[in-house]
């Protein structure tokens, strides 16, 4: 997990050669509370950096989950679709939102410490 | 004695949860009976006729009338107890305006009576109006939007025609602050603009830097309610207004927060063009529930013809209808909310000019004495010198106590105070937001601040389960979650809950 970064805007990606696959850490899901709904993008999907990618719906706000980096949709994560609370539950596993093929790498996102320092 | 004020509701809204009106029913039981059938009967053949008969609830009138008089009995009202609700100014509705509005030649009137029938309504409307651009410092006001949000999406309606008839139609650009409230957004967006948010700064104000930065030859206009979101007076509001006139834009003022200036400044004098009020808040007439409210909107002179229609003029010492030349339109068929229109100026009499240009002075009193003693229990979000309102954080009390704003209002509720409004403005992390409005005495205020101070100690005792509170009221805390996820809207549905369970 240590490869995992985190953006000023709650994500968290991991690069894998040229895919990345991406969230909302464990801080933003604890912000938003039981999240009840989430639409994902269209795999093919071209996004620039800071595009809003996901829409995550809580019981008392929606939330958006921008792209890290200029990046093409390659595979959503469908079981969010049914049971959202995914993300809740495992918010850096199996809570994933999206795999996308990234058209221009930007690998400034903050470590884990650095994040948390953010956040506190 | 920490009661909930000088009336608490505690009284009323202890014991047992009210059963549903589904579990009082029993079957062959009816509130009042069909007389006899004395017309051969007709059988209806069609194909949507239902095959099953519909699920009502089959109960006595006397079961009946029980049931809703005990939900009312214990649903909090301006009425019952205190009520801070910030940025909806509850205020109290006086009694006088209600006997007014239920005089007959009043609520009896058919709204499409003609114009000779009806001269004592249409001076009523004539007159408020005058006195409500009197109030805001505009020219002339139309009384068709029913509600504040219809009245934003009049006002931006007005900037959008204007524009189009003055071929500016490359301006698609209206600038909402991130304090706003989001009906501010949504009405640029359903008026076809596109939205762009300027940020507000450390000291809770419009970011004048980022406003200069954001301006260009596409703005249409700002939307600002002045005091903003936050409580707080926009110092800068002529710079403001000249940064939007200078690009042309227009600026609209969401009535919002009128309360805290009434008497004290005005929107048009600070550059705004068009005015939206709130009439239900500001002058105190019923609301929440689902309305009728009253959004008149008024404009500057040169948006006179943009104005939706028909409005009433006073010609040859008569009063008719005008339908402006290039009005927007309708926003809802009749005046229908008139009675509401009638309670505000009723309001506006009882008070007169002396009261009125007091009333501003004495809402930020009542918000400043309760900001002065909330302070002291939970922080303020901008520790600036509040109007009306003022907007606390618990955001430490999270960190070291996992105490929620959510928490802090429903164990409020247990005190026989309303909630404040909780998480608004979204800017600020576990908002609690106060307005204790003009009609609170200081005792009251008191109450809250005692009551607050209990309940955020009590809150962080170590064996505390912040999910049991509200621990007296009949109803606990509600699962949010179930009706978001299985939203269930019809009656017959109950049974989906109790799966869900």
């Amino acid at each position: 997990m240590s490869d995992i970064k985190y953006l000023e805007t709650h994500e968290w990606y991991l690069i894998n050669e040229e895919v990345i696959t991406v969230g909302i850490s464990d801080f933003a899901q604890n912000e938003l509370g039981d999240i009840v709904y989430v639409t994902l993008p269209e795999v093919g999907q071209s996004f620039e950096k800071g595009g809003a990618v996901v829409e995550v719906e809580a019981t008392k706000t929606v939330a958006e989950a921008y792209a890290p980096m200029d990046c093409t949709i390659t595979e959503v994560n469908s079981q969010l679709e049914t049971e959202p609370e995914t993300i809740n539950n495992d918010p850096c596993g199996d809570g994933w939102m999206f795999k996308a093929k990234v058209n221009a790498v930007d690998d400034s996102g903050m470590t884990y410490q650095e994040y948390e320092t953010f956040v506190s | 004695m920490v009661s909930g004020g000088n009336a608490s509701s505690l009284p009323l809204v202890g014991g047992k949860p009210e059963p549903t009106i589904k579990e009082l029913s029993s079957p062959g039981r009816r509130a009042s009976n069909f007389p006899k059938l004395d017309v051969p009967e007709v059988k209806i053949n069609h194909e949507s006729l239902k095959k099953e008969k519909a699920r009502l609830p089959e109960v006595s009138e006397h079961d009946l009338v029980m049931h809703y008089s005990r939900l009312a009995h214990r649903n909090f009202a301006v009425d019952l107890g205190f009520y801070p609700l910030g940025s909806c100014t509850m205020k109290y509705n006086p009694r006088f305006a209600d006997s007014i509005a239920s005089d007959s030649r009043f609520a009896n009137m058919h709204p499409s009576m003609p114009e000779e029938f009806t001269q004592g309504c249409l001076k009523v409307m004539y007159e408020i109006g005058n006195y409500l651009c009197e109030i805001t410092g505009m020219d002339y006001a139309s009384f068709q939007p029913p509600a504040g949000a219809s009245g934003e999406l009049t006002g931006l309606l007005i900037i959008k025609k204007y524009l189009e008839i003055n071929n500016l139609t490359n301006k698609t650009e209206i600038i909402v602050p991130d304090s706003a409230h989001g009906t501010n957004p949504a009405s640029a967006r359903m008026a076809g603009f596109t939205v762009v948010e300027v940020e507000t700064d450390d000291r809770g104000m419009v970011n004048i830097e980022k406003l200069k930065d954001i301006v260009n030859e596409n703005t249409a206009g700002l939307m600002l309610t002045n005091p903003n979101t936050g409580g707080l007076f926009e110092e800068e509001i002529l710079t403001i207004s000249q940064i939007i006139h200078n690009a042309g834009g227009l600026l609209y003022y969401d009535g919002a927060n009128l309360n805290a200036i009434v008497g004290t400044s005005r929107p048009g004098d600070m550059g705004f063009d068009i005015v939206h009020s709130n009439l239900h808040k500001t002058f105190a007439t019923p609301h929440g529930g689902g309305g009728p409210g009253s959004g008149p909107v008024a404009v500057k002179e040169f948006l006179k013809e943009y104005l939706p229609g028909p409005i009433v003029q006073n010609k040859d010492r008569k009063y008719n209808w005008y339908q402006p030349e290039n009005s927007i339109g309708r926003m809802h068929g009749y005046h229908g909310n008139f009675l509401v229109t009638l309670r505000a100026l009723v309001y506006m009499k009882l008070l007169g000019k002396e009261g009125l240009d007091t009333l501003g002075a004495y809402a930020v009193l009542n918000a400043r004495y309760l900001s002065s003693k909330v302070s002291k229990i939970i922080p303020l979000a901008y520790d600036e010198p509040c109007m009306h309102e003022f907007v606390t954080s618990v955001k430490d009390l999270k960190k070291s106590h996992k105490i929620k704003a959510y928490d802090v209002g429903k164990a409020l509720l247990d005190k026989g105070f309303h909630s404040p409004t909780i998480y608004f403005p979204l800017i600020v992390p576990e908002a609690l937001m106060f307005e204790p409005t003009e009609t609170q005495s200081k005792e009251t205020l008191d109450d809250l601040a005692d009551s607050l101070k209990i309940i955020i100690s009590d809150l962080q005792q170590e064996d505390i389960v912040l999910e049991d509170y509200p621990k007296n009221l009949p109803v606990g805390r509600p699962n949010e979650l179930i009706p978001a996820k299985f939203l269930t809207v019809n009656w017959g549905d109950f049974e989906l809950l109790e799966i869900t369970e």
